[in-house]
Parts: structure tokens; C-alpha cells; sequence
């Protein structure tokens, strides 16, 4: 396999976890609450996959899990956010500094313990031969195919469908669903709660694909790097796909380099992917800075009804 | 012949300590259009949307076409056939008109390019019908208020209203679209439509409606017959007083120029040219008026004399000096004093108390402040003294200025401009919103400024305001002054011409 291929493949891999937390936190902003608690969530989505797989040794009541517990983080982000009109900036940071201090305690006994297992590989052995897409697509994670359907699902969701269009109505201008007889809560909490869940999954993802063992704080700040990204791909699924590749794929050029022996200090290798993605930024925003930001109107804004205006 | 579809009594509504409604009973018939007048604060919008579920009543009854209705919800009220336009619109700026309208559709899940297809047909259809013309594939940021407007009654009717309300629809329309909007009212009458519209203008209620309902601080006051009154009768009740629309008396003009520009080029935003040799003068004691279609570079150039906007080419000579450059510090110390398009956008700060807001221009001042140091003893009541003078009505020093009626924070905004004896004052849609009271303050105060020497400059939609205070009257049309008529010569017909950009023939006194 050539440089490049492996990047590609690596590229993949770790832009997994990104993506699903990413896509995750579209769900969430779309409805109008923002998702800063995106690291907690991922460290506890990863304690709970190591506890439970460690225990019953199935992966799928490990992923099973996983969702249901942050699922009940989601939900008590919505109520905070949505029922008891809290800060969602607050109730965010909340959410994040909780998850990651349930999960150092939770992950005590587990840690270090290796897994059984690590990301299962769906196989297509019609696909090897064919090159570049063989290596690629031949032997990749079950989740990592998740993530990739997801993005179309949710793309389509979004756009082509009646419930994608009350979720943007709701994020961008919730008095107005509500007239139209949309019921505003309802949405925030679903969607609070299904992003959660995608989170939550990333940080399974993480750990089963990285290092099958539980550290303390294992995301190494990732669930941040999430959050960057889905104000980076403009909420939107398809675009989340590109950005969650190309930072991925730095992520790993560091460590490909240093395996071709070179010379520049690890340290600097490392500061790449944020070199890049300050420049990135730069481009981006220059590029676009006649554009509308596609930022959801009513992000962070709590909706009571009967306020007069 | 004609049938009640809607029958409101005794309807109560409190908001804390104040009572928006207060015993309120209102009907309309199927195939009338019905004014619901008043001034603002009077209640109206607080009555229609109960009656459109956006708030519950405290107390009453509402029927609908003879049946008891129990209305909780927007969605109570879309059952029942009642629709509503509200002033601030009810869209969702990042979709497109045809999205907006099938928003509450709850029929198919997936909405691929033959739903859509479909859909734009029978929008297309729909407001052809109407006479509701506007691009539904294209998203409502795009569109103009007029067109969002449009978007919005058809989406009333999409989803099958017979009692359509329309809240304050011509606060945002050019002349023009005004009577395209009368047009299409007809056109519901016609279908056998319940059409409730409500209103402060006097000249609109005579014009387009069949039976009007006049509401005052939160009572019913009287319905009638349009028929069978007039203005003057309709204004009394509606203020409780007498209130002239006459022209203003006034003393002869003529003082010595105050502010003389001369062929000024300014760009705007986008470097679209929005002044194009543009010339004026104010005399010290003079009212002129600048009327004009919103966006023919009214913004641009009430930015240019408060320094907010830079110019290209061309000269502004101020009280004898020349300005050479754009600066708000420095049209403030030459005592130019702006009264802005937007008063909650840029002429105060909604979440502070008056008293901060009467220091924004002045706190500089040693009256005010030493070394950086606010004299706060001082300035609550140099405060007080003016929001009595000003008789601007807040609960407190300290409320946020947000709370207040729109009024009294023009009120409040204009005793900030006033208090420093500005030599000229831009003053721009000075009483946009404002009910008939108000107004009438916002003319007394320009028409004092007047008598005391200072020029105002007045920029604004509103012919009937510019006719009562103006001394001359200038049109501006693409950036530039096309006609200019003394408050002998001017009247809405020859304005309106202008306005349209139809210019006087050679030889006309222009």
C-alpha cells in the first residue's frame, strides 16, 4: 500500500469518532441548543462501551448501552436547556465537566484492562482487488459505515423530508413553528437526545478503534474539536463528511511522517492539524464572508411562548 | 344576508398588573373586510391574538361561525379556520416562501422534487388567484417586506383560513403596495372571506373596509358602518380627543443657511452608488422634508450628515465650517443631533434604563462627568427632569427602555437629541409605529425645534406628516433630489409623481 492509501485509510479512522460527534452536535444545533458538553458526553460513551463489553463481553449490549446512557445526558441537557430555559453555554460546560469526572471514577476499576475485542470489520472481499477503493472500503468498521450512512440519512432528513423541515424551522425561528402547529419542545428534546446518543457513540467508536482499553480522559480533547467542526461544516452532514476526513487525515499525517524518518521533532508534527486548521479558517472565512453563516437563527435562544414582543 | 363568523364577549386579558382587554366585545361577518382601529397600546393586537391563539383570554367567549371555540393554541385557532398576519412576520428567514407555506403540512414525510413540484403549482395557482405575486424558491431573506408580506397571506390561505387577521399590514408597505394589498382584500371579500384588519391609519380604514371597531386603552369603544362616518369622527373616538390633521400653522421661514451640501457621491454597502450628485440646503428655522420610496439613498444620506457614512465627491458646508471628514464624534460637536430609522437598532440600548440612555451623547460633557467619573447623584436627576418634561411615561429610572411603548421611548429619545440644543436635526421616520398621540408629541417637538432656530432636516415615507411640518418639500429618487415644491406648491399627487420617478416637465418650477 502506497502513502497516500494508508493516509486515506487513516484519514478514515480517525475521522470517525469526529464525525459522529459532529454530525451529533448538527442534530443538536439544528434544533436550537447548543452542544458544548460534546467531550463529557464521548468520555462517557467511551467508559460505559469498556464497562459493559469488560462485563457481558457482547459488543452490541456495550453499543446498546452506551446510547441509552447518553441518552439520559441528553435528556437532562433538554430539560435544563429546553423545560428550565437554563444557559445553554453553562448546562454545556456542566455536561462536559460532569461527564468527564463520572467517567474517571466509573473507569477506575476497567482501567487499563484491554477488551476483547476491537472495531469489527464488515468484509467485502469483491472489493479488494479493485485499488485505492479496495483497501479502503474492503475492510472498514462497522461504525465507520454507520457514520457514512448517517450522512446521507441525515442529509436527506434535513432536507427532503417534513420533520427536516420543522427542525430548521425550529432552530431558526421556533414562535413561528409553533404557530404553524409544530410542537417546539418536543422536537428540541428529540433531537437533544438522538444527538446525544451520536455522541455518545463516537466515544465508543474511539476507544474501540484507537486503544481497546479505557485511560482517563482518552478523548484527548476531541469532543472540542467536534464542536469546532460543526460550526467548520456549516451544520450541515455532507460537509461535516469532508471536514471530519481532512482533519482525521491530519491527525494522522504527524505520525505517517515521523514513520518515514524524519527529522522535524514530534512536537511540531503534532501541532500540525491546528496549524492547518487556524489557515483553513482563515481561507474559509475570507472565502465565504459574503455568505449567510448558516448558523441556526434561534441557537441558544430559549422559547417561552407567551412573551410579549 | 351577511352571517357572523366571529363573536367575541366579554374577553379579559391581563399581562401582570396591566389590563390589555378589558371586557371586549368584537364580531365581523363573513364577506366584509372589518377595521379593527386604535392607537397603539389600545389592545387590538392583544384581541386578534386571542382570537389566533397566541395568548389564552382570562375571561370571554369566543364563537366561531355560531360555536362555542375553545382556543389554546395556534393550532386550535388553524382548525377552526382563522389565520393570522402578524406585523413582525412569522417566517423562517433561512427557507424558501414555498417551504415556509407548507410548514405546518403534516400530510408526507418525504419531500422529494415532485412533492416540491407539486407544491410550487398550487402556491402559484393560489396566488394568482389573489393577486399575490412572489418567488416561492427562493428563501424570505431574499424578499423584500412586501413580498415576504404576500407570502404570508398565502400562507393563511394555503392552509384553508376563512377568517384571515391582518395585523397592522400597511406599517411596512410603500403607497403602492398598499393599494395591490387593498386589491387583494377584495378579492377574499369577495370569496366570502372574514377579513379583520387592524390599523391606526384613518385614510386606509375610510378607503378599504366595510364596518369599522374602534378600541380604546383596552375598551371597545364603537363599531360602525364606514359608510357612515368620517376621520374626524373616527380620530375622536379613537384618542378620546380632538386631534387636527390640518397643516401646522407657522411663521414665515427664511433664516441664514445652516447646512449646504453640494453634489455629493456616496456608495453604499455592496458599492452600489447610493448618492449620485445630490444636492440640499437647510436654513436655520426650516422644516424640509425629504420624501422619497424607502431605499433611494434616504438611509444613506441621513448617515453621511450624522458621519456615520464617508463620501466619495462633493462638499457639506455646516454652520459656515466645511466638514472634511466623516465622524459622529465630530457632527455631535457641531450639534447635529439624529433621530434614527430604527430607534430600538440605533438609537438605544433596550436592556439599559433611561438614564444611560439620556448620557449616550452628552456623559463626555463636565455637567455630566469629571476625569471619567460619573456624576450619578447629577445625572438621575438631570434624568428626571427631562423624562418629566418629555412626559415620557416609564415605571422607573431604571427600567429597561425595551419595556416601554414605542412611543415613549421616541419620547425618551428624543429628549437625549433635543436636551444638548442641536443646530440641525436629522431626523428619520421620526413616528414610524407611533399611534396618533404620539405623533402628534413627535410634530410638536419637531415644529418647537423649528421655532427655537434650529433646521430640521426630515426624511420619511409618511406624505401626510411631511405636508404638515414641511416648509419645502424635496423628492429623492436614485440618489439624487428630482424635485423640490414649497408647502404652497406641494401635494400628494405631484409628490407621489415624483416619487415614482416621474420628473417635472422643462419649465416646471422644480
Amino acid at each position: 500500500m502506497d502513502f497516500t492509501t494508508q493516509l486515506l485509510i487513516a484519514a478514515i479512522s480517525a475521522g470517525t469518532p469526529l464525525l459522529l460527534a459532529t454530525l451529533g452536535g448538527i442534530l443538536n444545533e439544528r434544533a436550537g441548543i447548543i452542544q458544548l458538553g460534546a467531550d463529557g458526553l464521548m468520555l462517557m460513551g467511551a467508559v460505559t462501551t469498556c464497562i459493559v463489553y469488560l462485563r457481558t463481553g457482547n459488543l452490541w449490549l456495550a453499543l446498546l448501552a452506551t446510547v441509552a446512557v447518553t441518552a439520559v445526558f441528553g435528556l437532562l441537557h433538554s430539560f435544563l436547556c429546553v423545560t428550565l430555559r437554563a444557559n445553554q453555554t453553562m448546562s454545556g460546560l456542566a455536561m462536559t465537566l460532569f461527564g468527564s469526572g463520572l467517567s474517571a471514577y466509573l473507569g477506575k476499576p476497567v482501567s487499563g484492562i484491554p477488551l476483547p475485542g476491537t472495531s469489527p470489520k464488515l468484509h467485502l472481499p469483491w472489493l479488494e482487488p479493485i485499488p485505492v477503493l479496495g483497501p479502503i472500503f474492503g475492510r472498514m468498521d462497522y461504525l465507520t459505515w454507520l457514520s457514512l450512512l448517517l450522512v446521507l440519512v441525515l442529509h436527506l432528513l434535513i432536507h427532503r423530508t417534513s420533520w427536516g423541515l420543522h427542525l430548521r424551522a425550529v432552530g431558526d425561528n421556533p414562535a413561528t413553528a409553533d404557530v404553524m402547529g409544530i410542537r417546539v419542545q418536543l422536537i428540541r428534546y428529540s433531537y437533544v437526545i438522538a444527538g446525544a446518543a451520536l455522541i455518545g457513540l463516537a466515544g465508543a467508536d474511539m476507544v474501540l478503534a484507537y486503544a481497546p482499553t479505557w485511560n482517563e480522559g482518552l478523548t484527548a480533547g476531541r469532543g472540542w474539536i467536534a464542536v469546532g467542526l460543526v460550526i467548520f461544516a456549516r451544520w450541515n452532514p455532507l460537509r461535516a463528511l469532508f471536514c471530519a476526513c481532512f482533519f482525521g487525515a491530519l491527525d494522522s499525517l504527524g505520525f505517517r511522517i515521523q514513520l518515514l524518518g524524519s527529522t522535524v521533532p514530534p512536537y511540531f508534527l503534532k501541532m500540525i492539524p491546528y496549524i492547518v486548521t487556524i489557515l483553513v479558517l482563515m481561507y474559509l472565512g475570507y472565502r465565504n464572508r459574503n455568505k449567510p453563516s448558516g448558523t441556526p437563527e434561534a441557537l441558544g435562544v430559549p422559547y417561552i411562548r407567551e412573551q410579549r414582543f | 344576508m351577511l352571517t357572523t363568523s366571529v363573536e367575541m364577549r366579554g374577553i379579559v386579558k391581563k399581562f401582570g398588573t396591566v389590563t390589555a382587554s378589558d371586557q371586549v366585545d368584537f364580531s365581523a361577518n363573513a364577506g366584509e373586510i372589518h377595521a379593527l382601529l386604535g392607537e397603539n397600546g389600545a389592545g387590538k393586537s392583544t384581541v386578534m391574538s386571542m382570537l389566533s391563539g397566541v395568548y389564552r383570554a382570562d375571561e370571554g367567549e369566543i364563537f366561531i361561525h355560531g360555536k362555542t371555540a375553545k382556543i389554546r393554541s395556534p393550532k386550535d385557532a388553524a382548525v377552526l379556520g382563522v389565520g393570522m398576519v402578524f406585523q413582525n412576520f412569522r417566517l423562517v428567514q433561512s427557507l424558501t416562501a414555498a417551504e415556509n407555506i407548507v410548514l405546518g403540512e403534516k400530510s408526507s414525510f418525504w419531500r422529494g422534487g415532485g412533492y416540491i413540484k407539486r407544491k410550487y403549482q398550487e402556491i402559484e395557482e393560489l396566488a394568482k388567484r389573489y393577486g399575490l405575486a412572489f418567488p416561492a424558491d427562493r428563501p424570505i431573506w431574499q424578499l423584500s417586506v412586501g413580498e415576504q408580506q404576500r407570502v404570508e397571506i398565502v400562507k393563511t390561505l394555503y392552509r384553508g383560513a376563512d377568517i384571515i387577521i391582518l395585523d397592522e399590514p400597511t406599517s411596512v408597505l410603500t403607497p403602492g403596495e398598499a393599494e395591490q394589498l387593498f386589491h387583494t382584500l377584495r378579492v377574499m371579500r369577495q370569496a366570502g372571506k372574514t377579513v379583520i384588519m387592524t390599523t391606526h391609519k384613518l385614510k386606509e380604514v375610510m378607503a378599504a373596509t366595510d364596518r369599522i371597531s374602534i378600541m380604546r386603552k383596552g375598551k371597545m369603544i364603537a363599531t360602525l358602518a364606514t359608510a357612515d362616518t368620517d376621520e374626524l369622527e373616527l380620530a375622536r373616538l379613537m384618542v378620546g380627543r380632538e386631534v387636527t390633521i390640518k397643516r401646522r400653522e407657522r411663521e414665515t421661514a427664511g433664516g441664514e443657511a445652516l447646512l449646504t451640501v453640494k453634489n455629493l457621491e456616496v456608495f453604499a454597502d455592496h458599492g452600489r452608488k447610493a448618492l449620485d450628485n445630490l444636492s440640499l440646503s437647510v436654513c436655520k428655522g426650516e422644516i424640509v422634508g425629504v420624501a422619497g420610496v424607502a431605499g433611494n439613498g434616504q438611509k444613506e444620506l441621513a448617515e453621511v450628515l450624522t458621519g456615520l457614512r464617508a463620501w466619495k465627491k462633493g462638499g457639506i458646508i455646516f454652520d459656515g465650517n466645511t466638514v472634511k471628514l466623516a465622524s459622529v464624534r465630530g457632527a455631535i460637536d457641531a450639534g447635529i443631533s439624529h433621530v434614527p430609522e430604527n430607534r430600538m437598532k440605533s438609537g438605544l440600548a433596550g436592556r439599559l434604563g433611561s438614564v444611560d440612555n439620556l448620557l449616550f451623547k452628552s456623559y463626555r460633557s463636565t455637567d455630566h462627568s469629571t476625569y471619567g467619573f460619573l456624576k450619578t447623584g447629577k445625572n438621575r436627576s438631570w434624568s428626571q427632569e427631562l423624562v418629566q418634561r418629555f412626559d415620557v411615561k416609564t415605571p422607573g429610572l431604571d427600567t429597561p427602555v425595551q419595556q416601554l411603548s414605542g412611543g415613549n421611548q421616541q419620547k425618551l429619545l428624543f429628549a437625549r437629541e433635543v436636551s444638548h440644543r442641536p443646530k440641525l436635526m436629522v431626523a428619520v421616520h421620526p413616528t414610524q409605529g407611533l399611534d396618533v398621540g404620539a405623533t402628534a408629541g413627535v410634530h410638536e417637538l419637531l415644529m418647537e425645534l423649528r421655532g427655537s432656530g434650529s433646521g430640521v432636516l426630515l426624511i420619511s415615507e409618511d406624505l401626510d406628516e411631511l405636508l404638515q411640518l414641511s416648509d419645502r418639500i424635496l423628492v429623492m429618487y436614485g440618489g439624487a433630489i428630482i424635485g423640490e415644491k414649497t408647502h404652497e406648491e406641494a401635494d400628494r399627487e405631484t409628490l407621489g409623481m415624483l416619487m415614482a420617478g416621474v420628473r417635472s416637465r422643462e419649465g416646471d418650477a422644480v
